[in-house]
């Protein structure tokens, strides 16, 4: 810490910064455009210009950009200064020129950096009087929009699709003034992180194109804090409405999780809450067809079969919240629930979560994964099971080759300087995967093979850093491979092993805990991250162990008539043989769910479930963190949370009342005390800034009266919400909320996305309050967790039969995203992936159409070369709806279909 | 009046042949140089008192000194001669260039060794297709004879060398932006600190110096630093290529001592304004340098003394401007130059520069309000030293700021006619 003056006012702050970071988180108003808290400075825009004087006698100083100034003891600056002020002014005068000014059409306006930094500089008389510079707009994709004569060059863009997310067709163009950023020809934005942009760009050339299609101003949207749904990593996002839809997703800051970004599916894979197939009222099956009842019908009828069915079943989701969960299992029994997983999964995540608890070794969060200088990859397609962690390892990549800007003594935040000694490198990075994945490019070596091969490596890294096993009897080039791997671990200051249930191989899980055990015991500070499939899959293993094969194979008992199935189509689980048989069983099936589904064609009876967007909940991300989310709205219709659908079955005359969100949490730590830390993730249902509720709406939030005129011209009273401190109106507490219920971001002056500034403590750190979240596993000091010893025999491939994987795919693998529109233009056809070899051998062409038999059925599916699989494997999109209900890995035969 | 650097050139057009430059004495330098140490050699070129003659004029030796030596530091360290010569009015380095290649080469060599750099670049402006020719041929002709390559005369030195054409970009002569360019990537310029003698090409340790600067050294080495320091006039060491262009009888270059008058240049070498123009001013080196008039003919062309009197010596390079040509025209066109000649990086530059061409071209087309020369005096300001990322936009300036301060009446008279009065 040193003693800084600005405006001639004494602060004590942390000399690692730069000048512009260290007023920010003083809470000082200093306008900038090309500086981004996860990019560092570059001082491209010079707007956060300072005077700089050299002590306390000097009055005239000097002009410094406070971005590319190191905070050094006794620096004097003024933001005040005169000279200071007209040269901001002016700089936005200046990159003002060529803007259109066309605010009111502009998706951006209201929420602007632009905007916010020209009144901040007092700007406002416009002096150039010549014609603007105008360019010609890009197609980019069905989730950015582009409109370049908005552009500023402030480079960000740029900075974050290239430098940061390793994007390579975005980029800049031309010279001066003409200054273009664009792809080099229109066509789809191919990272998977371009949605980012719509955020780090600071007026409105690329805004979000979902947005558009039904555009509503930010003040005017209802908002709430939410988890993305759409893979495990469980990113914190903030979920926006207007009547009665959610209109967009954007990045809600988490230090500990995703910083200040997204991946795409998470922030475009909203659009499936708006569907059409979605599940709007109650409905029974009534001669053969579902149709619409009164709710609280169904709610009667359904509670007279519970009472008169002694046994009934229930199904949990790994997407559905631990409360609604916990409410099915408690209706049930927890001896009749089971999750909506099968046992291949669900015994691969109790592993998981057992390794977890187990303590001996760190789990790391998405953010500290940045932190860390080696990395090996064993059996993860991490751009398709875990996008975001992509971008957290991207960073790792660069910590080695970072050292020697280091010792060059060249600050961390002063990005440009730093790029131009690391260049391209990159750090000790190894990636065992079964093909060729995008993250290939950073390795330092790649190595695709059998799943059980990739094990197999694991072991052979172990046995070469502490002999655990003994005895490995792998290949020479593995041996050597092995030998590399585990000198740049141990080399390392931190390193890290990434592994996951995605290939369904036990032993590549055991392996990659084996490893980091063993750096543990060398004396390392190893990270272990396990990649799982869903937003909950771990909160739902560990409060329920039976699985869907459990009930599948158990003959069904006379008095077994009813199963309440939670979130989840069967048909992509199983196959649709064994579940037609299955569900045959059940004289009623009930369903909770939010889009109709082969399951729902079964139903005898459906409730219309929440989403994240109409639901509360707690789930349990990869890294064990449980973490809150909240509804966005209240729907006009009957589709309300699981659990609350479940407390309405639940209730009968012995226990009359209406449980809220906070007593159902209560009487789940009851009964999971190791889930005890939920109770503490978000402040309860009656807490309160002073008397004041949180509001969902920001104050400026319009056409409350208007908007239900059609139908009474009295305003309605807003509707309560006594589940949590948010209300859903605009009135409230109007400073900073707690970190885990912050609706939205806005502080005076400050509108755009970067009012995010005001709510840190220090800008790019934590949240006043912590980040939101708890940690369930921490390291036990001397845990007694024993290493792995079931090294699995090497793969040999069969003659005539291959072995099929399940391969990734960020769009299109995932169930309810790939039923959003955009995402939807994003998703590859189907196909079946082969080695070039086998195929030569086979005499198969890329596109050549193949014939293959799973679930009992034959498949015709294009063939497609060169994605580097090991012979005798090949490959099937996961979750796609040629694939559903595949059980992977199977052994399957191919057929070559001549001139189809 | 000794000239050692223009004294060997022919005037026939042909450049110096390996034998001819080795018959008048070449590569004597670098085999002294390379019975010395690095250091010694850095201390020679330091007291000589040579500065960069592209011109910004910082002291040569000083430069090497910086670059981090031993053994546990980055390499390979590079050694880049920027004969990227874009400034306008400025042609002395092309006479160098294809007069007498190897007297640069000898130089670059002997620069590289004082930093031990292993690899170096000859950065060619793009249109200088004669220069292209005998640099390669030059450098080619050097790796023959044992001057270029691994064990360079028997050393345990080594040294490759290469020439790359530059794909004509005035900015690719700011040495960080060059650097970008030879990386192959935008010629944008980089933040600084660090400087490119700690963090350059490829992030090593890297010296870039102009083409005049480079091939003064290897007769220092040969002659010594005395030798060098007294050929000049005043105290700050050497000969200059001085030229002048305009309306002049005899535009040309000329070897003269450092520090010769502008008069001396302007009337006995360039034998000064042709019949029927009268002087008005110049742009003392080159276009990013502020006019200088009739009061200032008598000042040493030194980088301290053209300093002192608001200009800078620059490239010593002059660019004659005469009665009857218009000084707003003028300066508009070295507007519009630099004005296309912005990377785009930085908004001053990029937004303040065709903002100020714009505002030249309305006077000059008889649009002009008067306002608009306090928006032009306002981007003086807006673009000063400092506040732009690199010294592209306050060079852009200079001729701005002194044409509104010397021809103040002839931008007033190009409003108030709604002309420009030279037309």
């Amino acid at each position: 810490m040193v003693k800084v003056f600005i405006d001639n006012k004494a602060y004590e702050v942390d000399d690692s910064k730069n000048m512009l970071e260290t007023c920010l988180s003083l809470g000082l108003n200093l306008p900038y455009f090309c500086w981004h808290p996860a990019l560092g400075s570059v001082g491209a825009c010079r707007e956060c210009a300072v005077v700089k004087y050299k002590d306390e006698n000097d009055k005239k100083g000097k002009l410094v950009m406070a971005c590319l100034e190191p905070v050094v003891n006794n620096i004097r600056i003024s933001i005040e200064a005169l000279e200071a002020h007209q040269f901001r002014a002016g700089n936005v005068e200046a990159l003002m020129t060529n803007h259109p000014h066309d605010c009111p059409v502009c998706d951006e306006g209201g929420e602007c950096h632009l905007q916010d930094m020209t009144v901040m500089t007092g700007h406002n008389y416009r002096r150039y009087r010549f014609k603007k510079r105008t360019h010609t707009n890009q197609y980019l994709g069905p989730f950015i929009n582009h409109e370049m004569n908005r552009c500023i060059q402030c480079y960000r863009c740029v900075r974050f699709y290239k430098d940061y997310a390793g994007g390579k067709d975005l980029d800049v163009f031309a010279a001066h003034d003409d200054v273009y950023f664009g792809r080099q020809e229109p066509g789809v934005l191919e990272n998977e992180f371009s949605g980012n942009l719509v955020e780090v760009c600071p007026t409105g050339v690329f805004t979000d194109k979902t947005l558009k299609k039904h555009y509503t101003r930010k003040w005017d949207l209802t908002d709430a804090p939410s988890i993305c749904h759409q893979c495990a990593l469980g990113c914190n996002t903030i979920a926006s409405e207007r009547y009665g839809s959610i209109r967009r997703i954007l990045s809600r800051y988490n230090g500990d999780v995703n910083g200040y970004f997204l991946c795409d599916r998470g922030r475009f894979g909203y659009e499936y809450v708006n569907s059409e197939k979605r599940i709007l009222t109650a409905s029974k099956k009534q001669n053969g067809t579902l149709s619409a009842i009164n709710k609280e019908q169904a709610i009667q009828e359904i509670r007279e079969i519970i009472k008169v069915d002694k046994k009934i079943i229930g199904i949990g989701s790994p997407k559905a919240s631990l409360e609604s969960n916990f409410l099915l299992s408690q209706l049930v029994g927890a001896e009749n629930f089971y999750a909506g997983i099968t046992s291949t999964e669900g015994k691969l995540i109790q592993l998981v979560v057992e390794i977890m608890k187990g303590g001996k070794v760190k789990i790391p969060s998405l953010s500290e994964v940045e932190g860390y200088d080696a990395v090996f990859i064993l059996g993860e397609d991490v751009t398709n099971t875990a996008p975001m962690l992509v971008l957290s390892l991207r960073q790792a990549a660069k910590n080695k080759p970072r050292e020697q800007a280091v010792a060059m003594k060249i600050p961390e935040w002063n990005d440009a300087a730093v790029r131009d000694v690391v260049q391209e490198a990159t750090g000790p990075f190894y990636i065992a995967t079964a093909h060729a994945t995008k993250l290939d490019e950073i390795a330092t070596k790649t190595y695709y093979a059998h799943p059980d091969n990739i094990a197999r490596l694991g072991y052979a890294v172990t046995n070469k850093i502490n002999q655990q096993p003994t005895i490995v009897d792998s290949d020479e080039e593995t041996e050597a491979l092995a030998q590399s791997i585990s000198n740049a671990l141990l080399a390392a200051k931190k390193p890290l092993i990434i592994s996951g249930t995605s290939l369904y191989n036990e032993a590549i899980i055991q392996s990659a805990a084996n490893i980091a055990f063993a750096l543990m015991d060398k004396g390392k500070n190893p990270g272990l991250v396990y990649i799982v499939p869903e937003v909950n899959s771990i909160g739902l293993s560990m409060i329920s162990h039976q699985f869907l094969e459990d009930i599948y194979e158990k003959p069904n008992k006379d008095d077994d008539k009813t199963a309440i199935i939670l979130e989840t189509d069967l048909y992509q689980k199983m196959d649709k043989h064994n579940t037609d048989t299955f569900l045959n069983q059940y004289t009623n099936v009930i369903v909770l769910d939010y889009l109709h589904n082969a399951t729902c064609s079964e139903a005898t009876y459906i409730l219309p479930a929440g989403t994240f967007a109409e639901a509360d909940g707690t789930v349990i991300n990869n890294e064990g963190r449980a973490q809150r989310f909240y509804q966005v709205h209240i729907p006009e219709n009957d589709v309300k949370s699981s659990w609350k659908w479940l407390q309405d079955l639940l209730m009968n005359n012995s226990t009359p009342s209406v449980k809220n969100f906070d007593e159902v949490i209560e009487s789940l730590v009851e009964v999971f005390p190791e889930l005890q830390a939920i109770k503490s993730i978000a402040p309860d249902s009656d807490f309160r800034e002073g008397t004041q509720k949180i509001p969902r709406e920001p104050h400026r939030y319009s056409g409350r009266t208007a908007m239900h005129a059609n139908t009474h011209v009295s305003e309605s009273r807003p509707p309560e919400d006594p589940d949590s401190a948010l209300s859903f109106t605009m009135e409230g507490y109007a400073g900073i909320p707690p970190s885990a219920i912050t609706p939205f971001y806005w502080s005076p002056g400050w509108n755009s996305v970067q009012a995010i500034n005001k709510y840190q403590i220090e800008v790019g750190g934590p949240l006043h309050g912590g980040n939101p979240g708890k940690r369930l596993f921490e390291p036990i000091e001397n845990s007694n967790a024993i290493y792995f010893k079931n090294n699995p025999l090497p793969f040999s491939p069969r003659k005539q039969e291959w072995l099929a994987l399940p391969l990734y795919h960020i769009f299109g693998s995932e169930e309810l995203s790939a039923q959003s529109p955009a995402l939807k233009e994003r998703i590859p056809k189907a196909y079946i992936a082969l080695n070039n070899n086998d195929a030569l051998k086979a005499g198969i062409a890329e596109g050549n159409v193949l014939e293959i038999l799973f679930n009992g059925e034959k498949h015709r599916l294009p063939a497609k070369l060169s994605i580097q699989l090991p012979e005798g494997i090949i490959g099937l999109p996961k979750g796609f709806i040629e694939t559903a209900g595949i059980h992977f890995p199977f052994w399957t035969t191919l057929n070559r279909l001549n001139n189809v | 009046m000794e000239k050692p650097l223009t004294e060997h050139i022919k005037n026939d057009g042909t450049s110096l042949s390996l034998m001819e430059y080795e018959n008048a004495g070449g590569y004597q330098a670098l085999r002294k140089a390379l019975k010395l140490s690095p250091e010694e050699i850095q201390k020679i070129v330091k007291d000589s008192g040579l500065k960069g003659r592209g011109g910004a004029g910082f002291s040569t030796g000083s430069k090497w000194g910086l670059v981090p030596m031993g053994k546990d530091v980055p390499t390979p360290k590079y050694f880049i001669a920027n004969a990227d010569e874009m400034e306008p009015g400025s042609f002395k380095d092309r006479l160098l260039l294809e007069g007498n290649p190897h007297q640069l080469i000898e130089g670059i060599i002997i620069g590289a060794y004082a930093i031990q750099a292993r690899f170096s670049y000859v950065f060619l402006r793009w249109a200088y297709h004669q220069a292209s020719k005998v640099i390669t041929q030059a450098i080619q002709q050097a790796y023959e004879a044992g001057y270029l390559g691994e064990n360079i005369l028997g050393t345990d030195f080594h040294l490759d060398m290469s020439m790359h054409i530059s794909v004509g970009r005035y900015i690719c002569g700011e040495e960080t932006a060059l650097l970008n360019a030879l990386e192959g990537k935008r010629a944008n310029p980089r933040s600084k600190p660090p400087f490119p003698v700690v963090s350059g090409l490829f992030g090593k340790p890297t010296v870039v110096n102009n083409v005049e600067t480079l091939s003064n050294v290897p007769h220092i080495i040969s002659k010594g630093a005395d030798w060098f320091k007294k050929l000049s006039i005043t105290d700050e060491g050497g000969t200059k290529l001085y030229g002048a262009s305009g309306r002049v009888k005899k535009p040309g270059l000329w070897e003269l001592p450092l520090g010769t008058s502008l008069r001396e240049i302007l009337e006995v070498h360039a034998g000064y304004m042709q019949n029927g123009y009268n002087f008005k001013g110049v742009l003392p080196g080159g276009g990013s340098t502020d006019f200088l008039t009739t009061i200032h003919l008598d000042v040493p062309m030194d980088y301290a003394s053209v300093s002192k009197i608001g200009s800078r010596l620059g490239t010593g390079t002059i660019i004659v401007l005469d009665d009857k040509t218009c000084p707003v025209g003028m300066v508009r066109n070295l507007e519009h130059f630099f004005a296309q000649e912005s990377c785009g990086w930085c908004t001053p530059c990029r937004e303040g520069l065709p903002w100020t061409a714009k505002l030249l071209d309305a006077l000059e087309s008889g649009n002009g309000i008067m306002e608009d020369l306090n928006i032009l005096a306002s981007h003086v300001h807006y673009m000063a030293p400092g506040k732009t990322f690199c010294a592209l936009a306050p060079g852009a300036m200079e001729p701005l700021e002194s044409a509104l301060k010397y021809f103040k009446e002839d931008f007033e008279k190009h409003v108030h006619e709604h002309k420009c009065p030279w037309n």
